[in-house]
């Protein structure tokens, strides 16, 4: 989990196909879903190279320190809590608050003044903790992507974590291009049309990123003939499907995904003969070849059944593993192929695009690939444009 | 971490913000410009009457995001050696020579809760603070004691910006800081707050007794301090340590451990700040007051007197006024 190779650079100035991305650090990451951060026992998670422990305060409030102590880096992690919001050292007993002051040293009277350990900014927000493992006060919760499909009322779903033994990249690349459906996911989700069908890339200035799909008058793959009939019983016949990819920098990618009776409107906005999901992603680099990956199914029909909740979750799961098979595959022959670059097809827009955000976060931090950093220039894109 | 080098600031603007109170917004060389982290301030180069250059600390109010405009703001004050007179006499145009924005005041985040306390011109050590705190979404009280409104700069500003956090105690209404009942009520309600404090030492010392009486952590509450922390000015004083008959003389500018160092004993320290107890010897004798300039020992080990972190603490002349003297022992 800790193999590090070194980011491949380009050699073309301009282009953005390194294969090893560095992360942002001035960023918000997913680190766990909520129900993993408990105040009972501290968990230990690896974000953008740093190891954290993670807790809760007795009133409920997430708490990321870095996970070494400050005395001789024993991790915090595999410590106790104590009191209402500390957390102590399993070595020789420091005691550190949530704010990661040293609050008590237990073989001496007075405490150190200038003993203490980072505590990063923590969000709670969309059944997810988010971290910023950067500059602490650059921090704005208002940047945190909106994946309200999570906690909505109106959307019903669940979700996993994939523990990917990849660069973060190579997901977003994965997600932003789902022509690969087609031979990846054959028995699911996959169809011919999807590689044959025209489709729009549009990007904001604030880095975000929409591609858009459409497909119509297509047989449904099995996937989607199963979800018509939990909304229509008995449902025959061809569809309207579409795949709108909404990106948000630096990581989150959620995909609105559906079919509808063909030729009942959908594409000029009504949808309410077909079936809507939003896939969620949003993932969080762990080190430069690995990374965390939350993702959830969330629909806006048959809101509380807890059979379909789980089929599809199980459903999507299935498919997820066929995208860890090869993204673990490619990560291997990217490692055995040092001086190999990257070429780039049209359907690489939307990813070519995700690319050039990250690195204009990167240049923002001094740490551009390709664009140099200038107090000037901070990271928004130009104006939008289509292709 | 950032360097004290001097460089030519341009000053670009100067506005009577209170009553004696003047902001001066600084814009530094394209070199260098540094964001400003709340709690950061510049060692700035004034002229002191006699001509004489020295240096003097001023925190930065508040600043663009790449620091390539900067305020400082300063109070004139009647006792002034004379730097607060030449910051005050400056127009746009004019050149100051300061350093980058120093940090030694930094905010932590993640603490349960905030409460920044200022006295009068203290707040220029504290409004980007409360501003940034807010910002982040952390819950932070601001107390802002002073004199009267038109004395009390930026109070109008912060109070537009971050509403009812802002509580200003303006004694000429008759809103007088009760610092006791203040820090009462904080330890009983929410003990796990952190305290931040600037202000003339008289506030400090207010807030650290009732810190202390009401049994809140030492630790979660910090201030603003500029140099030495000593309660007797340095002055020269003779060391003797018999076990390595050893006689020296500790001069104003040098440690006790640098001295014996210097005569030949291999004693143990790191921090060189007084932090860790490393380098504490028993202390056989004093003639003389003991200036512990440490935080390592606890009162009642202060008291007793009979050890020493001698990498930072002294001894100063006692009321006989004869030579002081300190006599060590090895552990
Ligand atoms: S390493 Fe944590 S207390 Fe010593
Ligand atoms: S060396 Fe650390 S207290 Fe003196
Ligand atoms: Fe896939």
């Amino acid at each position: 989990m800790t193999r590090r190779t070194t980011v491949t650079e380009l050699d073309v100035p301009g282009r953005v196909t390194a294969k090893i991305f560095p992360h942002p650090l001035n960023a918000w990451y997913a680190v766990a879903w909520d129900h993993e951060v408990t105040a009972k026992a501290p968990t230990a998670r690896t974000v953008a190279g740093r190891p954290l422990a993670l807790y809760r305060t007795q009133d409920g409030r997430p708490v990321a320190l870095d996970d070494a102590c400050w005395h001789r880096l024993a991790p915090l992690s595999l410590g106790k809590l104590v009191g209402r919001d500390g957390i102590q050292c399993p070595y020789h007993g420091l005691q550190y608050n949530a704010a990661g002051r040293c609050t008590a040293m237990p073989a001496q009277p007075t405490v150190n003044p200038s003993a203490l350990v980072t505590s990063h900014p923590v969000v709670e927000r969309h059944r997810y903790v988010w971290v910023w493992p950067g500059d602490p006060l650059l921090a704005d919760a208002a940047t945190i992507p909106d994946m309200h499909q999570m906690d909505s009322p109106e959307w019903a779903g669940d979700g996993l974590t994939i523990e990917a033994p990849c660069n973060y990249q190579l997901i977003l690349d994965n997600l932003m291009d789902l022509t690969h459906e087609e031979f990846v996911h054959g028995s699911s989700i996959g169809q011919a049309e999807l590689s044959e069908s025209e489709f729009t890339t549009r990007h904001e200035d604030d880095g975000s990123v929409t591609v858009t799909r459409w497909m119509r008058d297509v047989e449904p793959p099995p996937f989607w003939r199963k979800n018509m009939r939990d909304k229509f019983p008995g449902f025959e016949g061809r569809v309207d499907r579409w795949q709108i990819i909404h990106y948000y920098a630096p990581s989150t990618i959620c995909i609105d995904v559906g079919v509808a009776e063909a030729g009942t409107g959908a594409p000029e906005g009504d949808r309410s003969r077909g079936v809507n999901g939003y896939v969620m992603n949003t993932i969080t680099p762990e080190t430069d070849t690995t990374s965390h990956y939350f993702w959830a199914f969330m629909r806006n029909y048959r809101l509380d059944s807890q059979l379909i909740t789980t089929q599809l979750r199980e459903g999507v799961r299935g498919v997820f593993a066929e995208d860890e098979a090869m993204l673990v595959a490619q990560q291997r022959a990217i490692d055995a192929n040092p001086d190999k670059v990257f070429y780039s097809l049209t359907v690489d827009a939307g990813g070519m695009w995700v690319r050039r955000t990250l690195d204009r976060m990167l240049a923002a931090e001094g740490r551009a690939l390709t664009i140099p950093a200038s107090p000037a220039s901070p990271a928004t894109a130009p104006a939008r444009a289509t292709s | 971490m950032t360097s004290r080098t001097l460089h030519d600031a341009r000053v670009v603007e100067t506005t009577d913000v209170a009553v004696g109170a003047r902001r001066v917004v600084l814009e530094p060389p394209t070199g260098a410009r540094r964001r400003a982290d709340p709690g950061t301030h510049l060692d700035v180069r004034v002229e002191v009457p006699g001509g004489r250059p020295e240096i003097r600390s001023y925190s930065v109010v508040d600043s663009t995001p790449d620091g390539s405009r900067l305020a400082i703001t300063v109070l004139r004050s009647p006792t002034s050696r004379g730097g607060s007179a030449h910051v005050h006499r400056l127009r746009p145009g004019d050149v100051l020579r300061c350093t980058a924005p120093l940090q030694n005041f930094p905010v932590r985040i993640g603490a349960q809760r905030y409460l920044l306390l200022a006295g009068g011109v203290g707040i220029t050590a504290l409004a980007a603070t409360a501003r940034t705190l807010t910002r982040l979404g952390a819950d932070v009280d601001l107390v802002y004691a002073g004199r009267s409104r038109d004395r009390m700069p930026y109070l109008q500003d912060l109070q537009a910006e971050l509403g009812d956090r802002v509580h200003p105690a303006v004694s000429e209404e008759g809103d007088r800081l009760d610092v006791d009942a203040l820090i009462a009520r904080t330890a009983r309600e929410a003990p796990g707050t952190e305290a931040y404090v600037c202000g003339p030492l008289g506030l400090l010392d207010a807030v650290t007794r009732a810190w202390r009486r009401h049994g809140l952590p030492p630790t979660a509450l910090r201030y603003e301090t500029f140099g030495s922390s000593g309660r007797h000015s340095a002055q020269a004083f003779r060391v003797q340590l018999p076990a390595l008959g050893i006689e020296t003389v500790v001069e104003p500018g040098s440690t006790v451990l640098e001295s014996l160092q210097r005569s030949g004993a291999d004693l143990m320290y790191d921090c060189l700040k007084g932090e860790c107890g490393l380098c504490v010897l028993p202390v056989r004798h004093v003639d003389g007051l003991v200036d512990h300039r440490d935080v390592y020992l606890s009162e009642q080990q202060r008291e007793a007197a009979d050890s020493l972190c001698v990498c930072v603490s002294r001894v100063a002349a006692g009321p006989q006024g004869r030579e002081p003297l300190l006599v060590l022992d090895l552990p």
